[in-house]
């Protein structure tokens, strides 16, 4: 249960087409995060699938069914919102058992539910509080837990752990994972946050302007990253892209190098920069160095213990074998 | 940085916020002392304060001369009854503006308060020749229909702002948990918005029961409010300054109740969406 098929969805808010024609297959049981920077319409596609919004054109299918009509209660589907919803006036009992009243379902059953989605999420000492009196990861927990009871087809979330601090998102981040791990059920994460994206998911939508830009798991995508957008929003920091001579010497228009691909070196190197910051992470050390004849200082990920500071001069080499090539409109060169 | 509350600043401050609550207190006070003299002490000069013969007299006069419970009842019936009907048809309308805004909701909005800018003189012949041609003259029914036409925009603008502090994610999240929209009404919307109704009926049953221009203008004896048993005391042809004291004590004092138990509720109305 839970595969969801879009085809040639499209949706337009007046004259403005926010979704063009856009086909995505969600297998069972798939943890599929859509990733793109804020604006580029993935909380829409969510709400689409959802039912929150009516698609203009197009069908959604889940689990073989035709679902583009259906009121979003029909869809067996169940959300975690960013902003939590919880029901304020009612208990964390209540707000948890609430999709199982409207369904109807009978006490003792709601009861069971309840308590053993308590027992997971650890919210047994918090049952009879009002969600006013939780602190955000607890608030965020009732969400979810609202969300299990009902046992749906699939689990969609909507940019959930963007309120919480990020000592806490970390730790949510594991308890979604875990979660998925042990219920295997679809789940649709949406976030503007490639960590997220690269740590949790199976597969990662990469979005822009409405565009599906690559489909892959977090590896293939920053491995082979299909296009300049896909290749400079995967991997942090960022990959640094390469123009004119050097890149028409690999025989691409662009070239991109990850920073944790170039090494600094000694003697002989490809590049000679002056370090304009230094960060020191402990484990690791970004450095940006001032490149002649480059607009942007070219980032480096060395190990923590690199001995360089600001203002000292380095030599860097790329790993020839992780140069990405681009050509003239931005695509791959295999 | 926060400022500094010296204790000299927060004398000066406490005295300043005495002496402007006495001075806005101070007609109510006067006119509660006035009720209880004889006529002649009422016009005195110097005034007398608070040595006088405090008498009884005028409350007992009032009550033998005017029928006190006609009036009072007259003004339940109309503010209660107005704001009842102003509320049921401004839930829908405001949940409509807040909930599924359209392109010109804010317009309407403007509209409508629009309507609440214009002397209500302006319309007071159309009014009354509609009322005498189709009997609604000195009616009850003829004076809901009119304050619940008058304050309803009030109505419909305070509950569109107190809808729209509710997250729309909260009624996304029911519909998405299964609720029909008449489960979405009942056990989400209305628990919600208890506050804010409340401190609105509250707000437009005192703005009803003071009201006194078209209730003076609008009726005669049988469907006269409160405002109109105080008007029959203010007479030009005699000292009746005791007697009209008596009388707007005993008219307002329901809704000075009322206000007094139910201030934290419109405090809170008032000011809902002011401070998050």
């Amino acid at each position: 249960m839970g595969q969801i098929t879009l085809s040639k969805v499209v949706k337009r808010f007046g004259d403005v087409e926010v979704i063009p024609p856009l086909d995505l297959e969600i297998n069972e049981g798939e943890f599929v995060v859509f990733v793109g920077p804020s604006g580029c319409g993935k909380s829409t596609l969510l709400r689409l699938i959802a039912g929150l919004e009516d698609v203009t054109d197009g069908h959604i299918s889940i689990d073989g069914q035709d679902a583009t009509e259906l009121p979003p209660a029909k869809r067996r589907l169940a959300m975690v919102f960013q902003s939590y919803a919880l029901y304020p006036h009612m208990s964390v009992r209540k707000n948890i058992a609430f999709p199982l009243k409207m369904a109807k379902m009978d006490q003792a059953e709601i009861d069971k539910r309840v308590d053993g989605a308590a027992k997971v999420l650890n919210l047994g000492d918090y049952l009879d509080r009002r969600p006013g009196q939780l602190s955000g990861g607890q608030r965020q927990r009732v969400a979810i837990g609202r969300a299990i009871v009902r046992e749906p087809a699939a689990f969609l979330f909507d940019e959930p752990l963007s309120n919480l601090d990020a000592a806490l998102r970390v730790g949510m981040r594991l308890e979604i994972s875990e979660l998925h791990a042990r219920l295997q059920t679809t789940m649709i994460y949406v976030t503007h946050d490639q960590v997220e994206a690269m740590t949790m998911a199976d597969k990662i939508v990469v979005l822009q302007a409405g565009r599906v830009e690559q489909v892959g798991s977090p590896l293939e995508l920053y491995r082979a990253p299909r296009n300049l957008f896909v290749a400079g929003f995967i991997g942090s920091p960022r990959m640094n892209f390469i123009t004119g001579a050097e890149a028409e010497a690999h025989g691409a228009t662009t070239i991109g190098i990850r920073p944790e691909h170039i090494s600094i070196v000694p003697e002989g190197g490809t590049w000679t920069g002056k370090v304009v910051v230094s960060e020191h992470l402990g484990s690791d050390t970004f450095l940006h160095v001032d490149i002649e004849g480059r607009e942007e200082p070219m980032t480096v990920r060395g190990d923590g213990e690199v001995p360089v500071r600001h203002g000292d001069t380095v030599q860097l080499s790329p790993d020839e074998t992780k140069i990405h090539r681009f050509d003239a409109k931005g695509l791959r060169i295999e | 940085m926060a400022r500094k509350v010296t204790t000299k600043r927060r004398i000066t401050v406490t005295v300043i916020a005495w002496i402007i609550a006495l001075l806005i207190f101070f007609p109510i006070l006067w006119t509660f002392l006035t009720s209880f003299k004889t006529e002649g002490e009422a016009v005195a000069t110097p005034p007398h304060f608070f040595f006088f013969h405090w008498t009884l007299e005028n409350y007992l006069e009032v009550s033998e001369r005017s029928d006190y419970v006609l009036y009072f009842f007259n003004s339940v019936v109309i503010s209660v009854g107005s704001t009842i009907i102003g509320l049921i048809i401004a839930i829908p309308a405001a949940w409509a503006m807040a909930f599924v805004p359209g392109k010109r909701t804010k317009d309407v909005l403007m509209w409508m308060l629009s309507t609440k800018m214009l002397p209500p003189v302006g319309v007071l012949i159309p009014i009354y020749l509609i009322f005498k041609n189709t009997g609604l003259m000195d009616t009850r029914t003829g004076l809901v229909i009119v304050m619940t036409l008058i304050n309803l925009p009030i109505i419909v603008w305070m509950l569109y702002t107190y809808f729209k502090e509710i997250p729309g994610e909260i009624l996304e999240a029911c519909r998405m948990d299964g609720a029909t929209l008449k489960e979405e009404v009942l056990y989400i919307l209305t628990p919600m918005a208890v506050p804010g109704i409340a401190s609105t009926l509250l707000l437009n049953v005192i703005l009803a029961w003071n009201e006194a221009f078209w209730t003076l203008n609008l009726t005669a004896a049988n469907a006269a409010p409160l405002t109109a048993f105080i008007a029959s005391y203010s007479s030009p042809e005699g000292l009746f300054y005791a007697k009209l004291s008596a009388a707007s004590m005993m008219a307002i004092a329901p809704i000075l109740i009322l206000g007094w138990f139910s201030q934290k509720q419109l405090v809170r109305g008032l000011t809902f969406g002011a401070v998050k």
